[in-house]
């Protein structure tokens, strides 16, 4: 047997392949999981992977319903315990490209234990986070990323729980590739996509999905055309933090806090920190991940930290046996059951 | 003048503090009794607590072994010859040894505050408490620290090589060689000449003690048993296990992937597996149990062997995962090692209560074939024959052991690697209209198509699967049609899997019907009553579901059927609803084994009516 190699793509030339399903696709009209879709089947030929090499899992949840929309593998499993099979099947055979699709109830609630161990692992998958701060299958309960105070089926006179960052989650627990992007930023969402896709670890896409039934509107002000821009910090390796039409404010970085300044010319514009996410310093992205919390700040999408260099779990894992095998020459069976002390009755 | 006596049966019962060392001494007595070609069963009995309070009597470690020049199933009722390092154990001890016994005792132990800690008001080896046994109380700390006075340890280090003084008195006493333990010593301490020259010097001490003192006046030999030709070895339960899944792995030519959470008594199967990792075995330390079951899963969807290990506990939090197994009808083995229940109950002792977990419990109706191991050698086979049928039938399946068969050893003969069943994987090949719920014809398995293949891309889930497309469906009649078809395919194993033979006439007045790790004891009591004369046959299950096609008929075969269990009953259940039979039950839920002369009791009982 050679060598598995861990891939999540190649640059293979793969012909333009539809990635559409035969399935019927059941979410309600008007939800945001159809962008997420049309990006995905728009992303996945350019990766470099034929499709059967590509395998989504889910938990349970409406975006847990993904995997059957899309003509690759698929496995729709139980509700939080998505992380356990991607990782027996990336274990399994390393060649393949795994998606993971998981919602906040289904991740950061029932599933948060296999979350934060997949993080700590680092193995080498995709893992797309829907985040729209609601139960949207069971229809209408609280999420741990509902805002305190929300309203819903489970929490008539409000919710009294902190909800979760996912991205400071990730980014405290290991993360390797943490970023955000939104449902109706259609561009900049696929742009997130193969990045995640190429990165060599643990690859963690939170999207602001819009629930129209149960949580509309949650992300308005961020995806509106006439708010977006005075609302969405765009995180561009490389290029300074300035939002704001008429890129009209700036981000500076003073005794580790972020402050916001205006940007009357270009002079100024120079005071704005430069975004880098290869940045080592976790407390860098951790802060820019919590920048929204301040309701006077922007909400930053893109890419909060990337860092490569470090060996996926897949590649340990496999270069253990490899090790091992080595050391120890390959397994035989008759050695084995005679190993010890034995005896021979005649 | 000292005689030598020989002796047929001889069961020994080592017992200490847990930190005495008594599993080490008594597994370095199974050994040479092993080399000396006897037949043997052992069962080790120690706390969960890992060096409880020294001197007490929950922290009392034991270890037994029973020893035949004839054939040998149960690690034997009561001993014969106890080996007892302080009060306590003294006192954990009396109720498993028979009247008459030789007790070995550290007299050097029974000091007021040990005697106080094992709840001695007097002390025992004054007052008459020990009368009906030949109790031999022995300076055994003494005599240690006088052996070792010219070695370089201090005095605590000194006394603990006191159970090795121990095993010397008792290798005089039945006649072993003791090169086999000093071989041992000196591999195992080879960095350490200081510790090496100690316990080899306290091992000697201890043999030439009972050789040369006037206390004991007879040794024992037990003479070479009739054993089929072969090589044999020392196997636990767990090593079984690991073993089993080895060998099917080879002979499938699929990795194994063995995902698991540590818990006792399951532990050691994912500790040894890890060892072989050169056999392509990939293994992996999950955070918790339902990641354990769920990689194994996500293994076996992309082709490899996934199975996971776990107690009764863990069987619980992956009761959920074992339905999506069935649902997605992917190959997959759980070990259950049973312990004592419910929820953490006791994790060091032995029960056989988890079967209608193993059977039913799962929401919705979740069929699954489910093997029970009947000794710790045949482990190996159970495991083997559930990858064989996992595979075949593409389901989980749920193996049956217990904390007696997982700790306990005997003797296992090699088998020969091309003797064993073949186990022919076939995976789906590419083609243009693939149907992932299509099925085989005389098995009902759907095919294994894995990732990687082109064309085969296919979605599985947990959600009820259309007949075969395998789309999602709520159709009334699909899903009625698919409960069925799922059980279907669980009824048909039992045409693909050998049934077990009665063991005794197929008539009679007594049958005893029975699963898992009793086996030993029912075996012995039926061959005793055999030989007496009456009129009782045996009927063991290895696999509970499904049932093989013969059992009805031995049923109604006999006046009354009896299944003996470490539970209150639960096979027992299944019988009555299965075959409208009054079945009796047997039970005993003391997180020991059953005890041979108890059952026997109780069978001559219902032959008398």
């Amino acid at each position: 047997m050679s060598e598995p190699v861990s891939i999540k793509s190649t640059h293979n030339k793969v012909e333009k392949e539809n990635f559409g399903s035969d399935q019927e696709v059941r979410w309600c009209p008007g939800c945001g999981d159809y962008a997420i879709l049309a990006q995905m089947k728009k992303v996945l030929p350019d990766i470099g992977v034929p499709k059967e090499k590509v395998v989504f899992v889910s938990g349970i949840g409406c975006s847990s319903r993904f995997p059957y929309y899309v003509d690759t593998y698929g496995f729709h499993s139980i509700h939080g315990r998505a992380p356990t099979i991607a990782t027996g099947i990336k274990l399994a055979n390393p060649e393949l490209s795994v998606w993971l699709i998981t919602g906040d109830g289904d991740a950061l609630s029932i599933g948060g234990n296999h979350l934060i161990h997949l993080f700590r692992r680092n193995l080498n998958i995709n893992l797309i986070l829907f985040n729209n701060q609601i139960y949207g299958l069971t229809k209408g309960q609280f999420s741990p990323t509902s805002p305190q105070g929300k309203v819903t089926k489970t929490t008539p006179f409000g919710s009294i729980s902190h909800p979760f960052n996912p991205i400071s989650l990730a980014l405290t627990t290991g993360g390797t590739f943490v970023a955000r992007t939104m449902d109706r930023d259609t561009k900049h969402m696929a742009g997130i996509l193969k990045k995640a896709a190429e990165h060599r670890g643990v690859s963690f896409v939170e999207v602001y999905q819009n629930c129209n039934i149960f949580n509309d509107g949650i992300y308005e002000h961020l995806t509106n055309s006439d708010t977006r821009l005075d609302n969405v910090l765009y995180l561009e390796d490389g290029k300074p933090l300035i939002f704001g039409k008429e890129q009209k404010f700036g981000l500076r970085l003073e005794c580790s806090q972020f402050e916001k300044f205006p940007i009357n010319n270009e002079q100024d514009a120079r005071f704005a920190h430069i975004h880098k996410d290869s940045d080592p310093r976790t407390e860098y992205s951790y802060m820019l991940s919590k920048l929204n919390e301040d309701a006077n700040m922007p909400t930053p999408v893109g890419v909060f930290r990337k860092s490569n260099g470090q060996l996926t779990y897949d590649e340990l894992f496999h270069q253990q046996i490899q090790k091992v095998t080595e050391m120890k020459g390959k397994g035989d069976l008759k050695k084995l059951f005679l190993t010890g002390d034995t005896w021979k009755v005649d | 003048m000292k005689s030598t006596v020989e002796r047929e049966h001889v069961t020994i019962r080592f017992a200490g503090d847990s930190g005495d060392g008594m599993q080490l001494t008594g597994n370095q007595f199974t050994r040479t009794t092993a080399l000396s070609i006897n037949d043997l069963s052992t069962f080790p009995d120690f706390p969960a607590e890992i060096r409880a309070p020294a001197g007490s009597v929950y922290g009392v470690s034991g270890f037994q072994i029973h020893f035949s020049s004839s054939q040998v199933y149960t690690p034997g009722d009561k001993a014969n010859v106890l080996v007892a390092m302080n009060p306590a154990a003294l006192k954990a001890s009396t109720k498993y040894i028979e009247p008459n016994a030789i007790i070995i005792l550290n007299k050097d132990a029974f000091t007021p505050r040990n005697l106080r800690l094992a709840g001695y008001i007097e002390n025992p080896l004054g007052d008459g408490t020990l009368d009906a046994f030949q109790t031999f109380p022995v300076e055994l700390t003494k005599m240690t620290l006088d052996a070792l006075e010219d070695v370089n340890l201090t005095h605590k280090e000194k006394e603990r090589c006191k159970n090795f003084f121990a095993l010397g008195m008792v290798y005089w006493m039945y006649t072993r060689d003791m090169k086999p333990t000093e071989d041992w010593i000196t591999k195992k301490f080879a960095q350490n000449p200081v510790w090496k020259e100690a316990n080899l010097k306290v091992l000697k001490a201890g043999r030439n003690y009972a050789e040369a003192t006037e206390i004991f006046t007879t040794s024992y030999k037990v003479l070479q048993a009739q054993i089929e030709p072969g090589i044999y070895r020392q196997i636990t339960g767990n090593e079984a296990l690991v073993f089993g899944l080895i060998a099917a792995s080879e002979k499938s030519g699929r990795n194994i992937f063995l995902g698991s959470y540590p818990i006792t008594p399951a532990s050691e199967i994912l500790q040894m597996i890890s060892l072989h990792k050169n056999f392509g075995v990939k293994t992996l330390q999950a955070e918790d149990e339902m990641a354990a079951i769920g990689m194994a899963l996500g293994a076996s969807f992309a082709g490899h062997i996934g199975v996971t290990a776990t107690s009764g506990p863990g069987l619980a939090l992956k009761s959920e995962f074992i339905g999506l197994a069935v649902m997605t009808e992917l190959p997959l083995v759980v070990f259950d090692i049973q312990r004592g229940g419910p929820s953490t109950g006791m994790p060091t002792k032995t029960e056989q209560s988890d079967l209608e977990m193993a059977l039913y419990g799962r929401s919705g109706e979740a069929p699954l074939p489910v093997i029970a191991a009947q000794s710790p050698a045949d482990c190996f086979h159970a495991s083997y024959e559930a990858v064989r049928v996992a595979t075949k039938f593409m389901t989980p399946v749920i193996v049956l052991s217990d904390v007696y068969l997982a700790n306990g050893a005997e003797p296992w003969k090699i088998p020969k690697i091309e003797e064993l069943e073949p186990i022919k994987v076939e995976l789906a090949k590419p083609e243009k209209d693939f149907q992932p719920y299509r099925r085989d014809e005389f098995t009902l398995a759907r095919e294994w198509a894995i990732p990687g293949t082109p064309g085969l891309q296919h979605r599985i889930g947990g959600l009820e699967k259309e007949d075969i497309t395998g789309s999602v469906s709520y159709d009334p009649d699909n899903h009625e049609k698919m409960v069925r078809l799922r059980a279907e395919k669980v009824l048909r194993v039992r045409d693909y899997v050998s049934e077990p033979e009665i063991y005794g006439n197929e008539k009679g007045e007594v049958l005893l019907v029975s699963w898992g790790s009793t086996f030993g004891v029912v075996l012995t009591v039926v061959e005793q009553l055999l030989k007496e004369g009456k009129k009782v046959s045996f009927y063991h299950l290895r696999w509970i579901n499904p049932l093989p096609k013969s059992l009805e008929k031995y049923i109604r075969n006999f006046k009354r059927v009896m299944v003996p269990e470490v539970n209150t009953g639960q096979l027992a259940r299944l019988l009555r609803s299965e075959y409208l039979v009054d079945i009796i039950g047997f039970n005993r839920v003391t997180g020991l084994p059953l005890q041979v002369s108890e059952l026997k009791s109780e069978v001559e009982k219902l032959i008398e009516g």
